[in-house]
């Protein structure tokens, strides 16, 4: 047993209004800049829809993740490293500027600047990569926002599959929700496997995925590896990006960006302890629809005393233990089984998991037939079809989602009986395999949600890592040092910067 | 004057192009890894990029090493082997001629996309537009050249070449001499040769140095990085123990402290 932490997340998709803030202040602070005008680290789509980048689940397209060989062995889907390497001239994986959007701004200033006309002056888009203007707007980061657009193109949402998907075209039928996606910082990204130059790296202190902008060369691989497509080329510096899980904040125990301005308070940020061991066993079982359950059992008991030891002697500080006891993403992952993964199948085995919607009972006309429990429809007569959710988060296994989604009525049932009937029926709670006491964390940390509950952060311990008496006064004017003289080869004479050692014992 | 350009030309601007190859790359590579890239444009474009690079890098590839092994092997060497300087001549023009068409046509789809496509030239640099025009020409000096070669097909013209490669990797004074007689293309082909050597440090040609061969001896996928370069407990003399108050300085500071009757140690 190796155990290694992570600050993972769960988006509370129940919860989600689609507002956007979570992009629009992601996008403010991290891709308001050239080359990545395109980029959004973090984008809300409507589902059922293609998303962002167009058709990015479509795997036989894009070839992102991994695929699971006859031998039992997994490599990426675009291949194994010397099929990677034949690729590097030119990648046939690649997706296109224009499979997310063209970047374009409109000119704002004609709005003040025209003379008197005939007709009331425009803005008219221009393009970000020409200057040229636009006649047409094609895609952008959110084009089918609130089922926008005709259901013959969004009906190409790989998760209909094994759905009737026909009805769900007609307006009465329709259904929909939103998806919060962001990078999944995964336990075996697959992004980072197929970057040739090794610029990729996930940090073992707090499970981080990030890239390296001095190493990487611009080979592009990874962008077409990211099953999720959250890798993004930055077509002005010519490295990649990609979200950072606002890890400078996360050092200094606060929130990422999103999450911190999440105004329907959908998102959750905590450590889980995982066994790094067995990583790629749990990423090669045979049944992709295994593949969730095998996450699962990495994830560690943060109670149980000899994971506690063992994580001790890899270096996990004390806090971060206790603050895996409280953490709200073990608790909705493991001890309630409400969240889960997004596409487990892709086996990069995601860290970034979602807490289904739930969603209103089918018609109206229909809901006398239903059958109901404590005023409760039956999981299987809502809207949106299991099958639906199933495919996005399970792999298509289709007990865990209803079991969830019935804990979640659950709680509903049990609150409203006892904050309205002033009844505490512990007969519902039981019905799906909770106890009173789950049932009311439950509604404390998913109905309530308390700023304090949702993001449980330990603070990086860098004092202990980190010679702290050798790093002082090294940033400010040298705001390049660390590009500057990376070969540590001088050749110009004389120290570039302050030895890593202390040259004394005293301090000065 | 005619003799001393040739000089300049062939026997001292090879040394000047390698010294600015390697040391310009080393300089460039040590103060901004962070431009160091191969800055592709598929990304923009899709079109005329997959065939177009493909062949291009191929022809390159296999050009550049035939023109390394085919220069710098000795003539000895090639003798005891028991080839044929005519057999060599005609495998170097007909590989050679093949990888420079391939070449050729790559470069020129890549260079029409670059110049004709408003994506591409409005995010080209000034160098990158430079490299492609160079490469092209260089293809067509170079292809150009199997027009005389047919004439040497037994490989005398070759020797000359090769002598005075070798003669400049020996640091032989007299090398340049060896080309006054051959014709014009051969030698502005050279020229253009060293001269991208010595554009490279300067335009995106560097990323060729970074050809990720090693990713291949990758031990597995993935990669891990750990913060700092101690594990986890080995903490340095002067840091104490985790949880405790960091003391810079160790024991002498502790002592200094608890002797003037400070607190916090």
């Amino acid at each position: 047993m190796k155990v290694r932490a992570q600050i993972a997340m769960v988006l509370n998709l129940d919860k989600c209004i689609g507002c956007h803030t979570c992009s629009i202040t992601c996008k403010n602070v991290w891709t308001n800049r050239e080359g990545v005008e395109y980029a959004w680290f973090n984008n809300v789509e409507t589902k059922p829809g293609i998303g962002y980048p167009k058709d990015w689940e479509n795997q036989e397209r894009w070839k992102g993740g991994w695929v699971r060989g006859k031998n039992g062995s997994i490599q990426p889907k675009q291949g194994g490293k010397w099929r990677i390497l034949s690729k590097i001239f030119a990648n046939p994986h690649l997706p296109e500027i224009d499979d997310f959007y063209e970047p374009y701004t409109f000119e704002y200033e004609w709005l003040q600047s025209a003379p008197e006309l005939q007709a009331q002056p425009t803005a008219r888009p221009r393009s970000l990569l020409t200057g040229e203007k636009l006649n047409k707007i094609e895609n952008s980061g959110n084009w089918e926002d609130m089922l926008g657009g005709e259901f013959e193109k969004r009906s190409h949402d790989y998760n209909f599959e094994g759905v009737e998907k026909e009805i769900y075209g007609q307006f009465e039928k329709t259904f929909m929700m939103y998806l919060p996606r962001l990078c999944e910082h995964c336990l075996n990204p697959a992004c980072l496997a197929s970057c040739p130059s090794g610029a990729i790296y996930k940090r073992a202190e707090d499970g981080i995925v990030l890239i390296d902008q001095e190493k990487c060369r611009g080979w592009r691989m990874c962008v077409s590896g990211c099953p999720y497509k959250k890798i993004y080329y930055n077509w002005s510096t010519g490295k990649s990006e990609k979200c950072i899980f606002c890890y400078p904040r996360i050092e200094t125990g606060q929130p990422t960006v999103c999450s911190e301005t999440c105004v329907g308070r959908i998102r959750y940020l905590g450590v889980v302890l995982y066994d790094a061991d067995r990583i790629e066993e749990a990423a090669s079982v045979e049944d992709p629809a295994h593949l969730y359950q095998a996450q699962l059992g990495l994830f560690l008991d943060p109670h149980d005393v000899a994971v506690q030891e063992a994580a001790r002697r890899e270096g996990v500080p004390e806090q971060w233990l206790e603050a895996a006891i409280r953490s709200p993403v073990y608790k909705m992952a493991v001890e309630w089984k409400v969240a889960f993964p997004l596409h487990p199948e892709y086996r990069t085995l995601p860290m970034v998991w979602y807490v289904p919607p739930l969603s209103p009972i089918q018609s109206a006309a229909e809901a006398g037939k239903i059958s109901s429990k404590d005023g409760m429809p039956d999981v299987r007569s809502l809207r949106i079809p299991l099958r639906y959710l199933a495919n996005l988060l399970t792999a298509g296994d289709e007990a865990p989602i209803a079991a969830a989604l019935e804990r979640m009525l659950a709680m509903r049932a049990f609150m409203r009986a006892k904050s309205i009937e002033r009844r505490i029926d512990e007969a519902i709670p039981a019905r799906v395999g909770l106890s009173r006491a789950q049932v009311e964390e439950m509604y404390r940390i998913m109905a309530l949600a308390a700023y304090e509950d949702r993001y449980v952060i330990p603070t990086a311990h860098r004092e202990f890592e980190e010679d702290a008496y050798v790093l002082r006064g090294s940033s400010g004017f040298g705001f390049r040092e660390d590009s500057n003289g990376a070969t540590k080869l001088n050749l110009f004479g004389g120290a570039k910067r302050t030895p890593r050692k202390p040259m004394m014992d005293v301090p000065t | 004057m005619q003799e001393m350009i040739h000089q300049l030309a062939f026997g001292w601007y090879p040394y000047f192009a390698v010294t600015v190859l390697v040391v310009g790359s080393i300089l460039r590579f040590d103060a901004d890894q962070f431009s160091w890239r191969s800055q592709s444009s598929q990304f923009l474009r899709r079109k005329q990029m997959v065939l177009g690079s493909n062949l291009f890098h191929m022809g390159v590839l296999i050009l550049l090493g035939g023109h390394f092994v085919g220069l710098l092997t000795p003539v000895t060497v090639i003798d005891r082997l028991g080839i044929s300087h005519s057999f060599k001549q005609i495998a170097a023009m007909s590989v050679g001629g093949v990888a420079g068409i391939m070449g050729f046509i790559g470069c020129s789809l890549l260079l029409h996309r670059r110049l004709f496509d408003p994506r591409i030239r409005r995010s080209s640099s000034w160098g990158d537009i430079l490299v492609l025009v160079m490469i092209w020409c260089q293809f067509l000096l170079g292809i150009s050249t199997t027009f005389w070669t047919v004439q040497h097909l037994e490989g005398d013209e070759m020797l000359k070449f090769m002598g005075w490669a070798q003669g400049l990797e020996t640091l032989n004074p007299g090398a340049a001499d060896l080309l006054i007689d051959v014709p014009l293309v051969y030698k502005l082909h050279i020229v253009l040769g060293l001269t991208l050597f010595v554009i490279t440090p300067f335009t995106r040609l560097v990323h060729v140095f970074s050809a990720p061969i090693w990713y291949i001896f990758r031990p597995g996928f993935q990669i891990v990085r750990r913060r700092g370069r101690r594990a986890a407990q080995d903490y340095s003399r002067t840091q104490g123990q985790a949880g405790g108050a960091p003391s810079y300085g160790g024991p002498t500071v502790l002592r200094q402290m608890a002797e003037s009757g400070q607190e916090g140690a």
